[in-house]
């Protein structure tokens, strides 16, 4: 095993091995105390080159980890206790998106003003998403994280 | 309606969409009263519209209500760079209602989470400006009794054009088929036929005029602006092919107007000004009675 197993916690497995930096801070891993191990670029048939993300002593409830699904569609979420996998999740995309995106219209508030993006998603299987403030569309190719 | 912001033409029901257009219709039989008598109402025009500023100033000054603001960016506290936040969170101090048309999309709806009064858009960018609307729908159903099962003509920029997007999308609700008339590079965007697809309602789309106009109940002509062309050989190409004239409205349905949210530059010839299917003008009072409505239904008035 490249990164070494957890006696207790959470597993993110298949994410895109370029997204996993944008994984760490949408769930805020990089401001918790607990130990955690990732691999990156690992080799994945599915991605090409994925990570997984280890946590010791932390698991999450659905709508925190579906915040991840814009930048990791494909994340599967292995629980684990006393070494064992004792739960499989998948991520799945939220009705609505707080933060995190970008609206893609240069001419939006939120480009302007210290304003928190809100957006509505109208299509889940190609990520699509209505601003919340100036109701353009943000698809996929425009999709930036924040 | 008390204490809510008008924003986007969505934002209300079709009940109370209906509401307000029978609240106008009230108002249009008694325009002057005291009914906003003690009220003071802001009009934050961060970008000059001096129509529709005009006409939200005399919707309030006839019910007897104050107006503090300003016309232009430059003569305000932005021009010092203060933020639209501590704009509006200063303003909603200083009176009961805030009218505000600003150049960014979505202005609006953040300045109606920051106020503590309700907010009126008066048009935020290419976004929404749904008094407009509604003062579209108020006209519609007065010169055509109802707005159930109409043919509405759509003429000139339908790619920029917000005041045809929302009134498109507001007219669905009520079982329209649309004609949609501009040249190649100004059709109406493919996101707003998806709508219209999804709602099941019929459109067609034409490149001119021809003898089709004969099936319009109401044509909503808007200007061609020639900034809108990337190529200025594509508009010089297009300038005068969407330009109404009267010799073209002899064989149109009786019941049918012709409507403008103006200002109109040639795109209406002035002959057609004298005939009686040249509503544009009526129109425009309307939009007086419209906004004294819904003034009064956002204050809990009426």
């Amino acid at each position: 095993m490249v990164v070494s197993a957890i006696q207790n916690g959470t597993v993110i497995d298949h994410v895109p091995a370029r997204n996993l930096f944008k994984v760490i801070q949408i769930l805020g891993l990089d401001r918790i105390d607990n130990q955690i191990t990732f691999g990156t670029n690992l080799e994945s048939k599915k991605l090409g080159r994925k990570a997984i993300i280890k946590i010791s002593g932390l698991f999450f409830q659905d709508e925190d980890i579906n915040r991840i699904a814009l930048v990791a569609p494909d994340a599967k979420l292995n629980i684990i206790r006393d070494y064992e996998v004792v739960e499989k999740k998948v991520v799945e995309v939220p009705d609505s998106i707080v933060g995190i995106a970008r609206c893609m219209n240069p001419k939006c508030i939120t480009n302007f003003e210290t304003v928190t993006t809100r957006f509505k998603v109208v299509s889940k299987k190609n990520v699509s998403l209505r601003c919340h403030y100036c109701e353009k569309i943000t698809n996929q190719e425009n999709l930036q994280i924040i | 309606m008390k204490n809510r912001s008008l924003v986007s033409i969505d934002d209300f029901t079709t009940e109370e969409i209906l509401r307000i257009l029978d609240l106008t219709e009230e108002f249009e039989k008694e325009p002057t009263s005291r009914l906003l008598e003690g009220k003071v109402v802001a009009t934050l025009f961060f970008e000059p519209s001096t129509r529709t500023r005009l006409s939200f100033e005399s919707a309030i000054s006839r019910l007897g209500g104050k107006i503090v603001g300003f016309s232009d960016a430059s003569s305000s506290s932005v021009s010092k760079g203060e933020t639209l936040n501590d704009t509006i969170r200063t303003v909603t101090n200083y009176c009961d209602l805030i009218v505000m048309r600003h150049p960014i999309e979505g202005s609006a709806r953040f300045a109606s989470e920051i106020a503590t009064v309700p907010v009126i858009n008066a048009g935020d960018g290419a976004n929404q400006h749904p008094s407009q609307t509604l003062l579209d729908l108020y006209s519609i159903r007065k010169t055509q009794g109802k707005l159930d099962n109409l043919n509405i003509f759509m003429v000139g920029d339908l790619k920029y054009g917000r005041t045809v997007h929302s009134l498109m999308m507001a007219m669905s609700r009520w079982n329209a088929t649309f004609n949609f008339i501009s040249p190649e590079e100004l059709k109406m965007p493919d996101e707003f036929k998806l709508y219209l697809d999804n709602l099941g309602l019929k459109y067609y789309e034409h490149n001119d005029f021809t003898d089709i106009i004969s099936k319009a109940d109401i044509i909503y002509m808007t200007r061609v602006q020639k900034e809108r062309f990337s190529d200025p050989i594509e508009y010089e190409k297009v300038k005068n092919v969407y330009v109404l004239r009267n010799s073209m409205l002899k064989n149109t349905k009786p019941n049918m107007r012709i409507l403008h949210p103006l200002p109109r530059v040639n795109e209406i010839h002035q002959d057609v000004d004298h005939n009686p299917k040249a509503y544009y003008f009526e129109q425009a009072l309307n939009g007086v009675y419209t906004r004294q409505a819904i003034l009064c239904s956002l204050l809990g008035i009426k």
